[in-house]
């Protein structure tokens, strides 16, 4: 065991395995943490806390993450390249470990201009490739970027993230091999909607074998509204929603149950893809249909380790 | 090499000018006459809007390039030219600027943004190309700096927001690993993109106080002895 986390266990023991996110409040509320880890904490093997998504301040990761663990949860903390330098992004590692939190998810973040501060200076001292190397280098060669020596164990569950619908499409599995190389240990990819193209991806990776070298978790995204899935679909760089889904939502009576549907649907598509070993749901401001998906995809309960 | 300026607006330019009722304006033959916001027509459009506002300009001067010294026979020239100025208004990039400072004690301001190096890709379109990072690493991806047209200046790209040869932060900017990419394809050279590249060692570049370089010049000529 890399780390002991409960995400780690849980896909080493070859169980289909359940993450989902939490969106932290515009506060410095505990309790609205607590609340979520409450409600749906029964529901996944381990909870994301996003980082300052989009670039909107809230209540840290690292803090979020921590407050979880004291709940006996198994917490995500995600770390992005764009708010801190190598200094400050290594020196939260420590804190995290010492603060118990057993998985860290590496990004680059979206750029500031999408935020509360897009007069922000970014800083992208370092890239998400290379933060997982360097978190992979503290855990394994117990080494700074720098060379010196990291005077403890640093026991870390590593992430990266992929968009298999990005561009180049040709180089998405050799820059996900990149990831793998530089050590990540798992995958959250990107809100999976097309899901044929999907699976051509996941034939790419597998072909190169690297679904035995990464646990490749398919980012879910519950659908509330057709507003919601029109937004992504013209907005979210990188999402990519059929129109024929759009069709299915403006034809139901009821949108949400259509809604569910489809996320159900989708799961039950890529729990059937070879490599597959997973899903990350994300549905930040609707956390509490994360049980009612688990429950009504028989992904309940989950499995105690 | 070409910097890219801008011009600042009328009102910026107002409140830098505080008390001063009387300035005298500075151009620069170079790079600003062909970005269009310093040279001899600016200038003298300047000097018009000022007196609009009841400021009086002394005097107008274009500077050849104004980011190389005057030489010495010359600086007393310029000085006389500014006259009865309380300030001096100058319309070149911040290399002009700082060089006018060392030519009077009076105070030097900019009436110009300089926004960066950059070319000129198409007749009146400018594209930064360098942040002058100090480490070239051109040679390492096919001539397009990733600092400079990655908007995450990600050194392992693209990210995942690359849609269509387009970056996620504005759909009307070019997604610069698209750039490296296409081009690292056709040299030949894509299996070097698998390599995970070093971290950056920023020391080179903005990371505290000015840079310096010096290079060996030959001592000034000595003047033939006497008797
Ligand atoms: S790598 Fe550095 S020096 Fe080279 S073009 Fe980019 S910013 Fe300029
Ligand atoms: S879309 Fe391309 S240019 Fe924009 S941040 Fe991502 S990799 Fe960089």
């Amino acid at each position: 065991m890399k780390s002991g986390s409960n995400l780690e266990k849980v896909l080493e023991a070859g169980h289909f395995a359940v993450t989902a996110e939490i969106g932290p409040p515009k506060s410095a509320s505990a309790r609205v943490i607590e609340a979520k880890g409450e409600q749906i904490g029964h529901a996944a093997d381990a909870f994301n806390v996003t980082d300052h998504q989009t670039g909107v301040v809230r209540l840290c990761s690292l803090a979020a993450c921590a407050i979880l663990r004291r709940m006996g949860l198994d917490a995500v903390m995600q770390m992005l390249c764009r708010d801190a330098n190598r200094i400050r992004l290594q020196g939260d590692v420590l804190g995290a470990v010492a603060l118990g939190i057993r998985n860290i998810l590496c990004l680059s973040g979206d750029h500031v201009k999408f935020g509360n501060h897009p007069e922000a200076k970014r800083v992208f001292d370092i890239d998400s490739v290379q933060l997982v190397k360097a978190v992979k280098d503290m855990r394994d060669e117990r080494k700074f970027i720098c060379g010196e020596e990291v005077g403890s164990e640093v026991p870390l569950f590593i992430g990266a993230v992929e968009n298999p619908y990005a561009d180049p499409f040709e180089f998405r599995a050799a820059r996900l091999a990149k990831k793998v190389e530089a050590g990540a240990d798992f995958i959250q990819t990107q809100a999976v909607y097309d899901v044929p193209k999907f699976r051509r991806w996941m034939e790419e990776v597998c072909a190169v074998g690297l679904d035995k070298k990464v646990h490749i978790l398919a980012g879910i995204i519950p659908v509330k509204s057709v507003g919601m899935a029109r937004y992504m679909q013209r907005y979210v760089s990188g999402v990519e929603v059929p129109d024929e889904m759009i069709r299915r939502l403006e034809g139901a009576k009821d949108v949400r149950e259509e809604g569910i549907r489809i996320i159900l649907e989708i799961i039950e598509e890529v729990k059937e893809i070879p490599g597959v070993h997973g899903i990350h749901v994300q549905a930040v401001g609707w956390e509490e249909v994360v049980p009612e998906i688990m429950e009504r995809a028989g992904l309940l309960p989950r499995p105690v380790l | 090499m070409k910097s890219v300026t801008r011009q600042k607006n009328l009102e910026e330019i107002i409140r830098m000018l505080g008390k001063a009722r009387k300035v005298s304006l500075v151009g620069c033959g170079t790079c600003p006459t062909m970005a269009e916001t310093g040279g001899l027509r600016e200038v003298e459009e300047m000097a018009r809007a000022l007196e609009e506002r009841e400021v009086t300009v002394a005097s107008t001067t274009v500077l050849p390039v104004a980011c190389e010294p005057l030489p010495d026979e010359a600086r007393n020239g310029f000085r006389s030219l500014l006259g009865e100025a309380q300030a001096v208004l100058v319309l070149s990039c911040s290399l002009g600027v700082r060089m006018v400072s060392d030519y009077t004690d009076l105070a030097v301001l900019p009436a110009l943004d300089t926004l960066f190096i950059g070319r000129e890709a198409e007749p009146g379109f400018f594209v930064e190309e360098c942040a002058q990072c100090g480490d070239c690493l051109l040679g390492d991806y096919a001539g397009i700096c990733p600092i400079v047209h990655c908007a995450k200046s990600l050194f392992n790209g693209p990210c995942g927001g690359s849609v269509d040869g387009k970056c996620e932060v504005d759909p009307g900017l070019p997604c610069g690993w698209q750039l490296i990419y296409d081009r690292m394809k056709a040299l030949g050279r894509l299996e070097e993109l698998s390599v995970i590249r070093p971290y950056k060692d920023w020391s080179k570049s903005l990371s505290g106080g000015a840079r310096r370089m010096r290079i060996p010049v030959p001592p000034p000529e000595k003047k033939s002895e006497e008797g």
